[in-house]
Parts: structure tokens; C-alpha cells; sequence
């Protein structure tokens, strides 16, 4: 099971203002391709999915393939207009959903 | 790992350097290029892309195919007359080609992606970015590898 999420945004902004966003998800990202000292291959089990809402609406998403590095970081942009929540949610190949939220004030 | 004898895994070695020797791949496992350009087909619809637009930050040469860093920006100004809605990374010698799609909506401000992704041997990375006038763009940028990364 994955740890907790680890997110890093300015907990301030001016009015659209282009904030930068860094995510990491601890998290093994197996990708079915390697083998066990059995000659087995071990099951394929990634986060496949990523979105980021803000205010209930969608900012950034992806989907997520084998070939994303364990321990999947995300960095992307979001220009904020109002003070508000941002969702991150992760959706793990056996459909569990880690999510997160942090708040961000508009001066 | 599957025995072998010593004259067919040192051929192995040499035809395939120590990376694949690492137990990583199941037989055959690469893509090929024809594999990455159909990747490519499904998300184009067979509409050409157009190059440029698009900034591939990359190490020249990655030590460690495990986590290569990749940086991606596509010129836009991301209104929301004119905006890009997706873009897919594609690396056409790894075991399947797909990397990753990201979608981004007006909010994003900028078409600006930073992450981690894993090699398997030296190879091109092609990103292609789609506005929402469903113009394509794309670009093409190559990474050597040093070691592969083993898990794929």
C-alpha cells in the first residue's frame, strides 16, 4: 500500500497568479516486465491515473503508463483566480484512490 | 532466471550489453519503432503532426535508466480560445511504448510537465501535444542510456 503523498504548492497567491505544484506519490510502480529469482514475472501494479481539481474542477490530469519511474512525481502549473481546495487523487491499478487535499489563499 | 549455457549467455552479453543480462526482460520484450508509431496513430487518428512547439528537457546521456528525469513545455497561451488539451510521450525502445498522456485544461496556466520516467536502453522520446482546434504538434528528442532500467 502507498504512503502518504507528499505535495508542495505556495499556501499564498495574488490573483492569477501561476502557482507551480510538485507531487510525489511513494509508491513501487511494478511494471510487469520484471522477473522474480523464480523466473516469474511479478504481477503489473502502478498508479495509472493522476488528477488534480481545484474547486471541484479539473486542472491536470494523466494517465500513467508502466514506463513512469517509481515513486511517481508530478510537477505541473495551475494559475489560481480565488482561494480554494486542491484535490489530488491517484488511482492505483487495483482501484484503490489515495487522495489529498491543500488549501491556498488569495491575497 | 532461465539456465543457460555459458556459450549462449555470453553471446547474449555481447549482442545485447549487460543491461538485458539483468534478468529485467522477458524474451523479446523491446518495442519497436512501428509499436511507438502506432501508439502515436491511435492518439493522432492518422493526421500528421506539425513539428515544433514543443521543448524536450532531457539528460544527454542518463546513467541510470531506472529514473530519467523529463521535462516537456508545448508553447500555448493556454486560454480558454487556445489551449492544449493533451500530450503524449511515447519512447520507442523501451518494452512498451507508451510513457505517459497528460491533459491539461485553460487552469493549467501553462503546458508544463515535469517527471521520472524509466528507460530501458538508448532510444528516442516523440511527444506529441493536441490543441483544442485539434491542431498536433510534436517533437522528437534522444536519450542515451547507460545502464536500463530493469524493471521496465
Amino acid at each position: 500500500m502507498a504512503d502518504r503523498p507528499r505535495i508542495r504548492l505556495p499556501k499564498q497567491a495574488k490573483k492569477g497568479e501561476l502557482i507551480e505544484i510538485r507531487t510525489l506519490l511513494p509508491h513501487l510502480m511494478e511494471s510487469g516486465q520484471r522477473k522474480g529469482a523464480d523466473g516469474k514475472v511479478f504481477p503489473r501494479k502502478i498508479v495509472n491515473a493522476f488528477t488534480c481539481e481545484f474547486n471541484g474542477k479539473l486542472v491536470f490530469s494523466a494517465t500513467l503508463e508502466p514506463a513512469i519511474a517509481a515513486n511517481p512525481y508530478l510537477q505541473f502549473s495551475a494559475r489560481v483566480e480565488e482561494s480554494g481546495t486542491f484535490r489530488f487523487a491517484w488511482t492505483d491499478d487495483d482501484g484503490t484512490v489515495i487522495t489529498a487535499d491543500e488549501m491556498i489563499t488569495v491575497i | 532466471m532461465r539456465a543457460l549455457s555459458r556459450r549462449d549467455a555470453l553471446t547474449a552479453l555481447g549482442a545485447t550489453g549487460a543491461a538485458l543480462a539483468m534478468t529485467g526482460w522477458s524474451d523479446g520484450a523491446l518495442a519497436t519503432v512501428q509499436e511507438a508509431a502506432d501508439e502515436i496513430a491511435k492518439f493522432t487518428g492518422g493526421k500528421a503532426p506539425v513539428k515544433g512547439k514543443i521543448t524536450i528537457e532531457l539528460p544527454e546521456i542518463a546513467e541510470n535508466g531506472n529514473t530519467v528525469p523529463l521535462r516537456v513545455s508545448v508553447e500555448s497561451p493556454m486560454t480558454a480560445e487556445d489551449y492544449i488539451t493533451d500530450v503524449l510521450v511515447v519512447a520507442d525502445g523501451n518494452p512498451r511504448p507508451g510513457v505517459a498522456t497528460f491533459r491539461f485544461t485553460p487552469m493549467s496556466g501553462k503546458a508544463d510537465i515535469s517527471t521520472r520516467m524509466r528507460l530501458a536502453a538508448t532510444q528516442n522520446i516523440v511527444v506529441i501535444a493536441r490543441t483544442n482546434k485539434g491542431d498536433l504538434f510534436t517533437g522528437q528528442r534522444q536519450v542515451t542510456v547507460t545502464v536500463g532500467g530493469c524493471v521496465g
